[in-house]
């Protein structure tokens, strides 16, 4: 009986959390109950992708009113995957939250901080199980509701204009959605994922079709921070609290490249999306521009926070590199970045977090002399900096290994050669922190810096140590990314 | 001509998108963007009410008398996305009461300026 109900409780259960969070008042109880939701959503996106993996997609049909009249909730190669990601991340930050919220957020609003992040992971969950195009924008618009509210939770100021600029940007990134959804319901009379791509197939001449697939293809991609729609990403990220940058930035960036690969591949097709309309150059262009406008920006910034915001946005641009292509090995790159860059990102925000703990800010000054301080941390920021740039042995490496080889595999051998001069570029701002970490001493009378709570390192070296561990085992992250990318490539509606 | 002026419905929603969007990026008041974001939703709001219109067509209530109806779920979507929008309406004006505790001010470039040699 709960097996049956799995894809509906995953929204179901962080969605009735959240008020009961609110209602509990004490910061360090909503964290229990929020870290208990967590696990919970864990194991059920780790059954989901089991069931997936060993049986094929599962349909349920919310309320018992059959698909496609009633929403169709839907999990398949590529969603189980995206689950487990923001599940497995949601669970690991919730670890190390206690310490982190305890010591950036007044008492009295810790419970509402612990309400906002289950209401943003609900959205999430949300946006990635459903398989109706309507439910997509609701549950974008409750985790983006609450993920401004994560954010204005900063401590400086500026997290309140911060907020603000999101919430501008946001709301007309989603209204754009909106609209796409509204004119694909015009043609077509459904909003079942499935069935729309059914009744798409012949309208490719449509105008109505092409404005839609505009509207959807300007509002994702304001979600997911491709340049130049990035703008609310660096502050947004930078003055969040550490928990919610940490959250943000490994999980709600990855469910925007999941939308979009949603519409793009799976309701429009991949002949209508590259052939007819010219996705795959646009997006090749601002992809690369991307890379190299986020690395170049990172290498001059003095806030950490910040210079890995801009590092996301360079990181962005190589998952739509490999998604440009429209291959079966870059929509591989594509996937297998998504998830590694959850971790790298996710493990590097938390380390953030414990140097934010530990030394009160995180600017290059707070870097002073911490190579010997705090050894632990800076050893994570090392290696999920490795991890970035795609040293070998690292996660970071497997997915650019797969995007130069779906380059080369299209004879696009210049821009194989540009992917690499960006991981350069990522050398020259991961070693800022080196040098600032072990070669300078730490300023004149600097308090003496100790080492970050066993609660903050923990989780950290969790997503740190994943990043290498998948960085030498690639069999199951290889194989998931694989049998999502032939999913996506496949007719578009599987059996 | 007939497209044209029978279309007028979709004109609407066009020149209220396009006044919304304007609004949102000209003007530094942070009052007048939230206005500049409602206006723009709402051109949202009547292009799917009117899609779901059918020439001729009744209230969707069973009658033995009414053969053609109006499609009743782009309203039903509708209704949702109003709620949406006022509670964006409403999370925008509690920042921005933050923002002029915190600044004293809801001016945009003003409170750049304060910012600026922190």
């Amino acid at each position: 009986m709960i097996a049956a109900n799995l894809p509906a409780l995953q929204v179901v259960i962080p969605l009735l959390a959240a008020p009961l969070a609110l209602m509990l008042r004490r910061g360090s109880l909503s964290h229990l109950l929020a870290l208990l939701v967590s696990v919970v959503s864990l194991l059920i996106s780790y059954s989901l992708l089991q069931a997936v993996l060993t049986s094929g997609p599962i349909s349920y049909a919310m309320g018992g009113w059959e698909p496609p009249w009633g929403i169709e909730y839907r999990v398949d190669a590529i969603n189980a995957f995206v689950l487990l990601i923001v599940s497995v991340i949601g669970t690991v930050v919730m670890l190390a939250a206690r310490t982190s919220v305890a010591a950036e957020i007044q008492e009295k609003k810790q419970s509402l901080f612990y309400t906002a992040y289950l209401l943003c992971l609900a959205g999430l969950l949300g946006i990635t199980t459903t398989g109706d195009a309507f439910n997509v924008f609701v549950f974008l618009e409750i985790s983006s509701l609450s993920t401004y509210i994560l954010v204005s939770l900063g401590r400086d100021r500026r997290a309140l204009t911060a907020a603000f600029q999101y919430l501008i940007m946001g709301t007309i990134g989603a209204t754009f959605i909106l609209i796409g959804v509204g004119l694909l319901y015009m043609t077509t009379g459904t909003l079942n994922m499935l069935d729309m791509a059914a009744r798409l197939a012949p309208l490719t001449d449509s105008r109505t079709v092409q404005a839609a697939f505009a509207f959807l293809a300007v509002g994702t991609s304001l979600k997911l921070a491709l340049f130049p729609l990035h703008l609310w990403l660096p502050n947004a990220y930078t003055y969040a609290p550490s928990m919610a940058s940490a959250f943000l930035a490994a999980t709600s960036t990855k469910v925007a490249v999941y939308v979009m690969l949603r519409f793009f591949f799976t309701i429009f097709g991949v002949e209508f999306s590259f052939d007819v309309m010219p996705l795959g150059i646009i997006f090749m262009a601002l992809a690369l521009l991307a890379i190299f406008a986020g690395s170049l920006v990172a290498i001059f910034q003095d806030n950490v926070k910040r210079l890995l915001a801009y590092s996301s946005i360079a990181q962005v641009g190589y998952m739509m590199l490999g998604v440009s292509f429209a291959t079966q090995t870059g929509l591989v790159a594509a996937i297998l970045h998504l998830f590694n860059h959850a971790m790298m990102k996710g493990g590097l925000f938390l380390a953030l977090a414990a140097v934010c703990y530990s030394t009160g800010g995180t600017s290059i000054a707070n870097f002073r002399g911490l190579g010997k301080t705090m050894p632990w941390t800076m050893m994570a920021i090392v290696l999920g900096g490795l991890s970035l740039i795609g040293v070998p042995l690292t996660v970071g490496f497997v997915s650019k290994w797969y995007l130069v080889l779906a380059a080369l595999e299209q004879g696009y051998w210049p821009v194989a050669v540009l992917v690499l001069l960006g991981s350069l570029l990522a050398v020259i701002y991961i070693w800022k922190l080196v040098e600032a970490a072990y070669f300078q001493a730490p300023d004149e009378g600097a308090v003496v810096v100790k080492e970050a709570p066993l609660s903050l390192l923990l989780p950290t070296w969790i997503l740190i140590g994943a990043s290498i561990y998948f960085g030498i085992d690639t069999n199951l992250t290889v194989s998931a990314a694989e049998s999502a990318a032939a999913a996506l490539l496949g007719t578009g509606v599987q059996p | 001509m007939s497209t044209t002026l029978g279309l007028y419905n979709y004109w609407i929603v066009i020149f209220l998108m396009m006044v919304g969007l304007y609004i949102v990026i000209a003007h530094p008041n942070l009052i007048k963007k939230i206005v500049g974001l409602n206006i723009f939703q709402t051109s949202v709001f009547i292009l799917y009410i009117s899609m779901g219109k059918v020439k001729g067509g009744a209230a969707p209530i069973l009658d033995d008398a009414v053969t053609v109806y109006s499609n009743p779920l782009p309203h039903v979507l509708i209704l949702t996305a109003i709620v949406v929008g006022v509670s964006t309406t409403a999370l925008a004006l509690a920042l921005i009461v933050r923002i002029n505790e915190a600044y004293g001010s809801v001016e945009e470039d003003e409170i750049h300026d304060q910012d600026a040699p922190l």
